[in-house]
């Protein structure tokens, strides 16, 4: 493989892999968000 | 008699007599050892790592050292920490210790920030090939962008285990990510300047509103673990080392393990990484044309790294009517909590209201996961190829 086809695979794809994993990992922290919310404490519950 | 007397003096000027005839380059380097200990005593430039890595290159450079040979001292951390990429993966769980991912969890969105400060990597990687680096020393380089000592060692080191690309280069690359990270206040503010209008410099932000549960906190490690490990398993290590230092602290069960990630296992690894670092400073071996321009081409990664995040910024703040201040972007790289800290001042220079901290806290963590995120992908991708 020459240079300038490692070059821009490596840009394209690795960049591209890395803006598309971290996507997937900004979906996955509402995921988290939506099942485990905040609960009000137990005495903000009683009030 | 007196023939041994004048042999045994003569064995005790060795060193000078070498040092004469050959020692050009060895002084060269001790003169860089002396600017680098001016850097760290003087200046606060990341004394943690500078004062180490300068004190190594002393001992290598002065006449007829053994500290590089077979069983030298310096040789041997080398072996034990460098050799094996220990001593980055046990400063990465001391680093995953030290963060705060609340920011980032609060408005993951900040999380592209973490990709866009990632395309110094790639173009720099470009450069270095066009300027005749080998695929696996443009790699070496590309990772200056990271802005990431410890990525940077580890990969670059990978490299010099399979012999291609010399053990020197990986102290020229240490040194320079290092030095760079530290520069980062000087290098950033007038790229900020240069390509945000005083309109969008000004922006205020509202704090983030949403609020992060404990089990949520505690899941994220573990999560991301499981997707890098997925989708880019080469770099599974760097993550994982940062993501266990993270889970020990957020799980509130282990402080004394989290303590001594952050403190004791970090402080030595650091000591050891920076004098085996430094013994590969070697004059003859460290003094090339490839030095200089690996010099050259990790100035080029980080000031790229500024400009895609704040360009992404800038589409950010067209796309949201105005309400996402562009500086936040050029908190996307790995130089934590330096970055984020960079916003916010320069935030406030321009309106003196404007509280954007938590915000370039969420992009600087983001920065952190996507440079380590953009090493893995790096590195399985150099697998897929078949090149390593």
């Amino acid at each position: 493989m020459n240079n300038v086809v490692f070059g821009l695979t490596m840009l394209v794809v690795g960049m591209g892999g890395t803006l598309a994993t971290l996507f997937l990992i900004t979906l996955v922290i509402h995921a988290l968000a939506a099942f485990f919310p905040v609960r009000p404490d137990a005495k903000e519950a009683g009030k | 008699m007196t023939d041994a007397i004048l042999n045994g003096l003569g064995a005790l000027f060795e060193g000078v007599r070498f040092m004469l005839a050959h020692g050009g380059p060895n002084l060269i380097m001790i003169a860089v050892a002396g600017v680098m200990f001016w850097l760290a005593i003087a200046k606060g430039v990341e004394p943690l790592l500078l004062l180490p890595i300068a004190f190594g290159c002393l001992m290598v450079n002065l006449p007829l050292s053994e500290v590089m040979q077979a069983d030298g001292v310096l040789k041997t951390l080398y072996d034990f920490g460098i050799g094996n990429e220990l001593f980055p993966l046990l400063i990465f769980v001391g680093i995953g210790s030290m963060t705060d991912f609340t920011p980032l969890l609060a408005n993951p969105r900040l999380l592209l920030f973490g990709a866009a400060g990632q395309l110094g990597i790639f173009i720099t990687l470009l450069l270095a090939l066009a300027l005749g680096f080998s695929k696996e020393a443009a790699v070496s380089v590309a990772a200056i962008g990271a802005c990431d000592g410890p990525t940077v060692i580890y990969v670059s080191n990978m490299f010099a285990g399979m012999d291609r690309i010399p053990t020197a280069m990986v102290g020229a690359l240490a040194v320079a990510a290092y030095s760079y990270m530290a520069l980062v206040p000087v290098i950033q503010p007038p790229i900020m300047r240069l390509l945000t209008t005083r309109k969008e410099r000004e922006v205020k932000m509202p704090s983030p509103k949403g609020k992060i549960s404990k089990t949520a906190l505690i899941a994220f490690p573990i999560v991301v673990t499981i997707i890098t490990g997925v989708i880019a398993p080469k770099g599974l290590p760097l993550m994982g080392m940062i993501m266990l230092g993270n889970f020990m602290k957020v799980s509130g069960v282990v402080p004394r393990l989290a303590n001594a990630a952050e403190n004791e296992i970090a402080n030595i690894a650091t000591l050891f990484l920076g004098l085996a670092i430094g013994g590969t400073m070697a004059g003859p071996q460290f003094l090339t044309r490839e030095t200089l321009m690996v010099f050259g081409l990790g100035l080029v990664a980080i000031t790229i790294d500024t400009v895609g995040g704040i360009l992404l910024g800038k589409i950010w703040y067209l796309l949201s009517g105005g309400k996402v201040n562009p500086l936040v972007g050029a908190a996307g790289i790995s130089a934590y909590p330096m970055a984020a800290r960079l916003v916010q001042n320069e935030g406030q220079r321009w309106n003196k209201h404007n509280y954007l901290l938590m915000h370039a806290m969420g992009a600087n963590t983001g920065g952190q996961i996507g440079s380590v995120m953009a090493a893995a992908i790096m590195l399985s991708l150099l697998k897929g190829l078949g090149i390593i």
